[in-house]
């Protein structure tokens, strides 16, 4: 194998991993231990962790805690749905083509959008293959990033978009909500990429954006991080956006350590053959009867290898399911009710917060996640509130180190899930550490 | 001029200065129905054995590639809401793009008809 790649040595291999992440000796373990004793060895390590389902948590930037109802797992536990394999085979696998029909419905509705499909694998990559897919359509290689724009989601379109050969030009990161991207556009941008909510809770309208980019002949990417936003803002889609890339955890999915979670994308009719990922269309079969298949899949690399869309020919089935069956238990209705009891907490909980001495809520519009300035460096608060047991938010900091001028900032979420007791225990820590 | 042909089943016309190309028969029948055909954008230049779009059946999808170098200049808006024309008659009104010829010692590298039904002959 190493003569066949092209390496002297093992290390070879790896040479892609920066050295500092490479580790540097074997892991001491012992050889074997039986599995009472493994049992209580991983539960003491587990439960140095203090975790979102035991501590009041104001924790979001992109991944929400929310109620599951107890029927999703029902669902996806069923051996047909857990343990099923891809559905390239129509006539043994209409049960998974039917609901990844519904789903695809599903977030077309809520995005305002035409066409959707049957997921990617997160909102991040779901951003950069929007950039690509941009570049297709208007042939042209500028995407402009807001500043506003989550910065994981920043950097995995800056690697992946850079590699498709985009030319990313990113704005200056902005807590402030008062962008001027319309400046930004020019004679070679292919789209403008803009998160709304956006990274620090700002909502906006994106007409005035989307009017600007058409008349330069660029499309609008419009990102939305927390999907039940769509249940109270209008849609992306209403507002002119020309792609919807979103991540879709927060209906269906708990937040599981960080993912798996289900990448949305969302394009116009008129694009949906420059639009990755697998698709699942209606039609019927040899007797007339509605049925589900797999199509457009010329789009995709297992037809067209390096002429394809995209190297994705899969997608994240198991959480894209999870999501139809919440939706489906939610209802339209419910969906916006959702959205309301969420907002409704962030509100109450912005009131209260700004009360408290050396506290201030910066943001004049937000969904359920707001960012607060604090009269001191936000890390040493958060640290200091977690050792009296409140998951008090994100510091800023931790995702933007460079930039000193956000190091007080504390991104705090509410959802439905958020009570009063929390609410008054974040108050409570938060007033004695500061 | 009479039709030629290349190696990878097209087809090409010349009329003055204007040259068309389509697929061949023998192709058509090979790929199954065709229910998609990306053209090229006209005011495109193309070398010879260029990429000059695709045509998409129900089981493949299959590269055409430019027979000759020029420019193209227009492609046959009928495919785009009845591709199936290419299976009907692929070598008249199936026709998929026409362009400039900057070379016309290139057709000389191609086949005639008998040569190419020779060439079909040996592909069975």
């Amino acid at each position: 194998m190493l003569a066949a790649t092209g390496s002297k040595s093992m290390e070879d291999i790896y040479c892609d991993v920066p050295a500092e992440a490479l580790l540097a000796k074997t892991i001491d373990l012992p050889p074997h231990q039986g599995e009472m004793e493994v049992e209580r060895a991983i539960s003491a390590m587990a439960a140095k962790n203090l975790n979102t389902a035991e501590a009041p948590s104001f924790l979001g930037g992109g991944a929400y805690r929310h109620h599951v109802p107890a029927t999703v797992d029902a669902m996806i536990q069923r051996g047909e749905f857990l343990t099923a394999y891809t559905p390239y085979q129509p006539e043994v696998s209409q049960g998974t083509l039917q609901y990844l029909f519904e789903f695809q419905t599903q977030v077309a509705l809520m995005t305002g959008m035409e066409v959707a499909n049957a997921s990617m694998y997160d909102g991040a990559t779901a951003c950069a293959e929007a950039v690509s897919m941009a570049g297709r359509v208007s042939k042209r290689k500028g995407a402009v990033v807001s500043g506003g724009l989550h910065p994981h989601y920043r950097d995995t379109t800056s690697t992946i978009s850079g590699i498709h050969g985009m030319d990313i030009n990113l704005a200056e990161a902005n807590y402030t909500g008062d962008e001027d991207l319309i400046s930004l556009i020019d004679d070679d941008t292919a789209c403008v990429v803009v998160q709304n909510p956006d990274f620090f809770g700002h909502v906006s309208d994106l007409n005035p954006l989307a009017t600007a980019c058409h008349e330069a002949g660029a499309l609008l990417i419009a990102v939305v991080t927390e999907v039940v936003s769509m249940g109270a803002i209008t849609s992306p889609g209403a507002m002119g956006a020309d792609i919807v890339a979103a991540e879709g955890q927060s209906i269906g999915n708990a937040l599981n350590y960080g993912g798996p979670t289900v990448g949305l994308l969302a394009v116009h009719n008129k694009h949906l053959r420059q639009m990755p990922g697998r698709v699942c269309g209606q039609t019927t079969d040899t007797d007339g009867k509605r049925g589900f298949v797999l199509t457009l899949s010329t789009r995709e690399q297992h037809i067209r290898r390096e002429k394809a869309t995209s190297n994705i020919c899969t997608n994240s089935g198991l959480c894209a399911l999870a999501f139809t069956v919440h939706m489906t238990l939610l209802g339209e209705t419910g969906f916006a009710r959702l959205a309301q009891l969420n907002h409704a907490s962030a509100v109450t909980l912005a009131d209260k917060l700004s009360g408290i001495a050396g506290v201030q809520v910066i943001n004049e519009t937000f969904f359920n996640e707001f960012t607060l300035r604090l009269s001191g460096p936000a890390a040493a608060a958060v640290e200091a509130m977690a050792a009296k047991g409140v998951l008090g938010g994100i510091p800023v900091s931790r995702l933007y180190p460079d930039n000193p001028d956000m190091e007080n900032l504390l991104l705090v979420a509410a959802t439905e899930v958020t009570t009063g007791d929390d609410m008054d225990a974040l108050v409570s820590a938060l007033s004695e550490v500061l | 001029m009479s039709m030629k042909f290349t190696k990878d089943h097209e087809w090409i016309n010349v009329d003055g200065d204007t040259a068309t190309i389509g697929i061949t028969s023998y192709a058509q029948e090979q790929l199954g129905d065709v229910v998609f055909v990306e053209i090229p954008d006209a005011g495109k230049d193309v070398d010879q054995g260029d990429d000059a779009g695709v045509v998409e059946s129900v089981k493949a999808a299959s590269e055409i590639f430019a027979p000759i170098s020029g420019q193209i200049t227009e492609g046959n808006a009928v495919l785009e809401d009845a591709p199936a024309t290419i299976n009907a008659d692929a070598e008249g009104d199936g026709w998929i793009f026409k362009m400039t010829i900057s070379d016309a010692s290139q057709l000389d590298d191609l086949m005639d008809a008998d040569a190419y039904k020779t060439h079909l002959a040996e592909l069975e």
